[in-house]
C-alpha cells in the first residue's frame, strides 16, 4: 500500500472523527419519556399524549407523609404546606386544611348567585319564592336544620346547597387532625400543583427539591418520619436519573468488560487500543448521526450504544485472530471481509427496519447502531490495517480453536437436538399464542412497579380516580371552552335520569360562561321588586319578611357586581379542579368532560356521541383512554411486527443475492431461526410476555448471529474453518454477550427486555450454527 | 376512668320514686344503662317531634318513624309534614329529601359526627363513644332514667348546649335537644310496636 492513499486515509479519518466530536459538543441529550411513545396520529391520540406531557394532570406531586403519629404528621403537613405556599414554584397546595376550607367558603357565599345553576327569573317569581322559602323553612326543622340556620336570613332561597351539591367532589380524602389522611389514617397526603408542566423536568426536580426542603425545615429530619412523593413530574425525573446512572454505569462496566475480555485474548494491550478504534470511532458516528437526524439524542439510545460496542468489536477481533502477521492482512482482506462485509449488511438491514418505526426512540436506535456498525466495520477494513505496526502480533490463538474445533465435532452428534428443542419451543409458543404479547402500553414505562403501585396507591388516598372516559370539546377561547361544556350538560344529565351516566365533571360548575354569569345577573329582581314579592311569597309560611334583610342586601349586591373570572377562583380548591378540566395550548382550549360510569362500568359510545349531537357539538369527541392506549399499543406493536419481518426478509433476500444458492441461505438461517424461537418460549415459560423490545431484541438476535452463520457457511464452502476463525467467533460471541448482557440487569425496562433477548440469543445462535454446521467446516 | 355521677336532686327523686320497683337507685348507674341499652339488637317505634326556633314564628310539628339495628344503624324517616329520610349507617349519613340525597362521610364533618354520636352511642349503649364528646350525667331510676349529655367537644360546645335523653329500662322515650341560642326540639318516641 503507497504512503500516500495511507496518508488521504488517515486524514480523511481524523477529520470525519473531528467533525462528529463537533456535532456532539452541540448535542442536546434528553431523556424525556414521551420519546419511547409512538408519535400519535389521530386526534384523539394526540391529546393523549399531550395530556400525558402538558396536562395539568402531569403538574400535580402527591406527596404522602408516614410515620410518627396523627397528631405529628397533621403539624408536620401543616407546616410544610404554608412553606411550600409561599414558594412561587408552586401555583397551588392543598392538604385538606380549614385555610382553603374558608376561602372556599367566602367565595361561594359571596358568588352564589352567579355560581348556582338554579337561578333563572322564575326562581324569583313570587311562587318561585315561596317554593324555595318553604323548602328551607322545611330544612331549618330538619336533621341538617343546626347547620343551615346561620345562613337562613342570608341566603333563604338555598343557593349555597345547590352550590354544594354541584360541585361536591366526588370522593374527597378522609380528614384527620384538621389535615387530609389516607382511609387508613396511616398517611398525610399533600396534593401540590407545580407552575412549571410536567414535562419540564429541571423544574419538576427543583419542585421535588423544595419539597424534600420543607419537609426537613419542618420535621427537623426526625427519623420517625418518611416522605413520599409521586406524580407525572416525579416520575420524569426518577426516570431521568434513573437512565444517566444506568447509561453510565453501563457504559463504564461494559467497556471494562470488554477491554478486560480483550486484554486477555490478545495479552497486549496496544492490540486492544487498536482494537477499540473502529468501536469508538462507530460511537462517535452514531452519536453524531441521531444527533444531525433527530435534533437530540436520548439516554436510552447511550445506553443501547454500549450494548452495540460489543458487536461492534467483533470486527477488528476477526481482523487481529484471523489474520496472522503482515501478509496475513491482506489475506484476511481477501478471505474474510467479503464475509464480515455480508455480515455488516445483514445486520443493516435489521436495524433500517427501526428507522421507519413510529417512536422517535427507537428509530434512533435504529439510525445509531447502522452507523455505529457501518463506520466500524469501515474503519476495521479501511482504516486499522494501515495503523498496525509492523510485526503486529498477537497470542496465538490457535490451539484454543482446536480444542473449540473438538468441542463443534462433537457437539455435531447433537442436531437432532436442536432440532428436537426448536420444536417443542415452536410448541411453547403456540400453546402460549394468546397471551405471547404484553398489551400493557405502561410495560414500557422506565417506571418501575413499586413506584407504580405507590402512586396507585396515593392516588386512591386522595380519591383522585382514574379518568378513563372523556368527552373533549375543543375551542377557539376560555369562554368558548365553557360555553360548549355547558351545552353538553343538559343531554349528559338526561343520560343520567336514563341511568345510562353515573355522573360526569365540567369546568363550567366551578367557572360559569360569562353569558351564564350575565343570564343569572339579569335574572336577580331589583329591589323594589324584590320588597313587594317577598310578602306574598310568603304567604302563610311561619316567618316575617323583615328577617330577609340581608338576603335583600345580598341580591342588590350581586345585580351589581363584578362576574367572576378564572383569577378570582386563586387560592380556593375550585382553582385546581378548573385547571384540571380546561387545558390550554397557547391559542387552544379545551375543555374536558370526565365521565363516571354506572354500575355495569362502561359507558356506551353511541350513547355519548348521540347526546353530544343533541347538544350541537360536532367538535366534541368522545374519547375512552383506555381503549385508545390499547389500540395505541397495538397499532404500534402490530407495526413492529410488520417492520421485523420486513427487515427479516430483506436479511434473507440479501443472503440469497450473495450465496447465489437456496441451501446455503437455509443453513445460515436454520440456527438463527432456531435461537429466535429457543429464546421467546424460553422468556413465556417464565412468564415474561413479550414487548416491543423483546422482538426487536429478536431481530437483533438475526441480524448479529448471521455474522457466525455466515463464518461457518464460508468454512464449508472453503473446505477447512481455520481453528483462529473458530477462536475468533467465540471471542465476538464473549463481547457481545458482555456488552448486551449488562442490559439484562438495567432497571429500565427498554434496556432490559433487549438485553434479556439478545444475550441468550446470540450464545445459541453460535452454537445452533456450530451444531448444524456441515462437517467439511470445521478445522481439523 | 373517672366516673362522675351526680346524684339525683331531690325533686326529680320524688317523680322516680312513683316509678319505682325492686331497682335500687343506689345500684343504678351510667354502665348498668349502657349494658342494658346493649343489649337491645333492633327496635322500631313511632315518634313525635316538635322544633322550636326562634327565626319561625311558630313550632313545627313533624312525625314519623324510627328504625334502630344494633350495632350502628339507625333510620329517622319523617312522614309528616314532608317526607324526609336520615340514615345514620357505620361512618356515613344519608340524608334524602325528595330526589336529593346527601350522603356524608362522618369523618369529613366532625362536628355531625360528634353530635349523632350523642343519638348512635346512646342506642348501642357505647359509654366510649359518649365520652369523646360529652360528660355524662344519670339520674333517675331504671324505669324513669334520664341521661344528660353536656358537650365537651369544642366543634359542638358553640351550637348545642345540651341533650337530654330519656327512657324506661331498655327502651328511649324522649329525646330533647337544647341549642345554645335557644332553639330546641323534643321528640317524643311511642312504645315500640308489637
Amino acid at each position: 500500500m503507497n504512503l500516500r492513499r495511507r496518508y488521504y486515509a488517515l486524514t480523511l479519518w481524523l477529520a470525519f472523527l473531528l467533525a462528529c466530536i463537533a456535532v456532539i459538543g452541540r448535542t442536546h441529550f434528553t431523556t424525556d419519556l414521551s420519546a419511547f411513545l409512538p408519535r400519535a396520529p389521530t386526534a384523539q391520540q394526540r391529546l393523549l399524549v399531550n395530556q400525558i406531557r402538558d396536562g395539568f394532570a402531569s403538574r400535580l406531586i402527591l406527596i404522602g407523609l408516614e410515620g410518627g403519629n396523627a397528631d405529628g404528621r397533621a403539624a408536620l403537613s401543616k407546616k410544610m404546606a404554608k412553606q411550600l405556599r409561599a414558594d412561587p414554584q408552586f401555583a397551588g397546595v392543598n392538604n385538606g386544611e380549614a385555610a382553603y376550607a374558608g376561602n372556599d367558603r367566602t367565595f361561594l357565599l359571596n358568588h352564589r348567585y352567579l355560581l348556582s345553576a338554579q337561578i333563572s327569573p322564575s326562581h324569583f317569581s313570587v311562587t318561585g319564592l315561596h317554593n324555595a322559602l318553604s323548602d328551607s323553612i322545611d330544612l331549618l326543622s330538619s336533621a341538617a336544620g343546626l347547620w343551615l340556620k346561620p345562613l337562613f336570613t342570608r341566603d333563604p332561597t338555598g343557593e349555597m346547597l345547590q352550590i354544594a351539591e354541584q360541585i361536591r367532589p366526588g370522593h374527597a380524602p378522609a380528614i384527620l387532625n384538621g389535615v387530609w389522611s389516607s382511609a387508613d389514617g396511616k398517611r398525610a397526603l399533600l396534593l401540590a400543583q407545580t407552575r412549571a408542566e410536567g414535562s419540564d423536568t429541571d423544574a419538576q426536580q427543583r419542585a421535588m427539591a423544595a419539597i424534600r426542603q420543607a419537609y426537613r425545615s419542618a420535621s427537623g429530619d426526625r427519623p420517625q418520619y418518611r416522605l413520599l412523593m409521586t406524580g407525572p413530574g416525579v416520575f420524569s425525573v426518577t426516570a431521568r436519573d434513573a437512565i444517566k446512572t444506568q447509561v453510565t454505569r453501563l457504559s463504564l462496566i461494559g467497556s471494562s468488560l470488554i477491554a478486560l475480555i480483550l486484554l486477555l485474548v490478545y495479552r497486549s494491550p496496544a492490540a486492544l487500543l487498536l482494537g477499540l478504534l473502529p468501536v469508538a470511532s462507530g460511537a462517535l458516528a452514531g452519536i453524531a448521526a441521531v444527533s444531525l437526524g433527530f435534533g437530540e439524542v436520548h439516554g436510552i439510545t447511550l445506553g443501547f450504544g454500549t450494548a452495540l460496542i460489543g458487536e461492534a468489536v467483533d470486527y477488528s477481533i476477526y481482523l487481529f485472530i484471523q489474520s496472522g502477521g503482515d501478509t496475513g492482512r491482506e489475506r484476511w482482506i481477501d478471505r474474510f471481509w467479503p464475509v464480515v462485509r455480508l455480515g455488516v449488511l445483514t445486520s443493516v438491514a435489521g436495524f433500517a427496519s427501526l428507522l421507519f418505526s413510529s417512536f422517535p426512540g427507537l428509530a434512533q436506535l435504529g439510525l445509531y447502531a447502522i452507523t455505529g456498525l457501518v463506520v466500524a466495520a469501515a474503519v476495521t477494513r479501511f482504516v486499522l490495517p494501515l495503523l498496525l505496526p509492523d510485526g503486529f502480533r498477537i497470542r496465538d490463538v490457535a490451539p484454543m480453536g482446536l480444542k473449540l474445533a473438538n468441542g463443534v465435532r462433537r457437539a455435531r452428534h447433537w442436531r437432532w437436538g436442536v432440532v428436537l428443542i426448536a420444536g417443542m419451543a415452536c410448541v411453547t409458543l403456540y400453546m402460549h399464542r394468546t397471551d405471547l404479547w404484553s398489551r400493557d402500553l405502561s410495560a414500557l414505562s422506565p417506571v418501575s412497579p413499586r413506584e407504580l403501585a405507590l402512586d396507585a396507591e396515593l392516588r386512591k388516598d386522595t380519591g383522585a380516580p382514574d379518568v378513563r372516559y372523556l368527552i373533549v370539546v375543543p375551542a377557539g377561547s376560555e369562554e368558548a371552552a365553557l360555553v360548549s361544556a355547558e351545552r353538553a350538560a343538559a343531554p349528559l344529565q338526561t343520560l343520567i335520569a336514563q341511568g345510562k351516566l353515573a355522573g360526569y365533571d365540567s369546568a363550567a360548575r366551578y367557572l360559569p360562561s360569562a353569558a351564564t354569569q350575565r343570564a343569572r345577573q339579569a335574572s336577580l329582581p331589583d329591589a323594589a321588586t324584590l320588597a313587594q314579592r317577598l310578602p306574598l311569597a310568603i304567604g302563610d309560611l311561619p316567618v316575617h319578611a323583615q328577617r330577609f334583610a340581608p338576603f335583600m342586601a345580598d341580591i342588590a349586591a350581586a345585580r351589581r357586581g363584578p362576574l367572576v373570572h378564572r383569577a378570582d377562583l386563586d387560592h380556593t380548591s375550585l382553582a385546581m379542579a378548573v385547571d384540571a378540566l380546561l387545558l390550554h395550548r397557547g391559542a387552544q382550549w379545551s375543555a374536558l368532560l370526565p365521565l363516571t360510569a354506572n354500575a355495569s362500568g362502561s359507558i356506551s359510545r353511541h350513547d355519548i356521541l348521540a347526546a353530544l349531537q343533541r347538544a350541537q357539538l360536532p367538535q366534541a369527541e368522545f374519547v375512552d383512554l383506555k381503549s385508545e392506549s390499547d389500540h395505541l399499543y397495538a397499532d404500534y406493536l402490530n407495526q413492529a411486527i410488520k417492520l421485523s419481518t420486513a427487515g427479516l426478509l430483506l436479511i434473507i433476500v440479501l443472503l440469497l443475492f450473495s450465496l447465489h444458492s437456496i441451501p446455503r441461505v437455509l443453513r445460515v438461517i436454520a440456527p438463527l431461526a432456531a435461537a429466535v424461537v429457543t429464546v421467546a418460549a424460553g422468556l413465556s415459560l417464565i412468564g415474561q410476555p413479550l414487548l416491543i423490545m423483546h422482538l426487536i431484541g429478536l431481530l437483533l438476535v438475526v441480524a448479529i448471529g448471521s455474522n457466525y452463520a455466515l463464518f461457518f457457511d464460508r468454512g464449508t464452502g472453503h473446505g477447512n474453518m481455520a481453528p483462529q476463525t473458530l477462536a475468533s467467533l467465540f471471542f465476538a460471541n464473549l463481547t457481545t454477550v458482555a456488552g448486551f448482557g449488562l442490559l439484562a440487569f438495567s432497571s429500565v425496562p427498554i434496556l432490559q427486555a433487549l438485553g434479556v433477548t439478545v444475550a441468550p440469543g446470540v450464545v445459541f445462535a453460535l452454537i445452533y450454527s456450530a451444531i448444524l454446521s456441515n462437517k467439511k467446516a470445521s478445522p481439523s | 376512668m373517672m366516673l362522675r355521677l351526680i346524684f339525683l336532686p331531690a325533686t326529680l327523686a320524688v317523680v322516680m320514686l312513683l316509678g319505682a320497683t325492686a331497682a335500687d337507685a343506689a345500684d343504678w348507674d351510667i354502665d348498668q344503662l349502657m349494658q342494658m341499652l346493649a343489649q337491645v339488637h333492633s327496635s322500631h317505634a313511632a315518634f313525635n317531634e316538635i322544633k322550636t326556633v326562634a327565626l319561625l314564628d311558630k313550632p313545627q310539628v313533624s312525625s314519623g318513624e324510627l328504625i334502630y339495628r344494633a350495632p350502628d344503624y339507625f333510620e329517622k324517616r319523617t312522614l309528616r309534614p314532608r317526607a324526609e329520610t336520615l340514615i345514620l349507617n357505620g361512618d356515613t349519613v344519608l340524608i334524602a329529601r325528595g330526589q336529593k340525597h346527601y350522603l356524608l362521610t362522618l369523618a369529613d364533618y366532625p362536628e355531625i359526627a360528634a353530635f349523632t354520636a350523642s343519638l348512635r352511642g346512646t342506642l348501642a349503649g357505647n359509654r366510649q363513644m359518649l365520652r369523646r364528646s360529652y360528660a355524662l350525667s344519670l339520674t333517675g331510676s331504671q324505669a324513669h332514667w334520664q341521661l344528660q349529655l353536656l358537650p365537651t367537644d369544642s366543634r359542638i360546645k358553640d351550637k348545642i348546649m345540651r341533650i337530654f335523653i330519656r327512657g324506661a329500662d331498655n327502651e328511649l322515650r324522649s329525646i330533647e335537644i337544647i341549642q345554645t341560642d335557644g332553639d330546641r326540639s323534643i321528640t317524643t318516641i311511642a312504645s315500640p310496636a308489637p
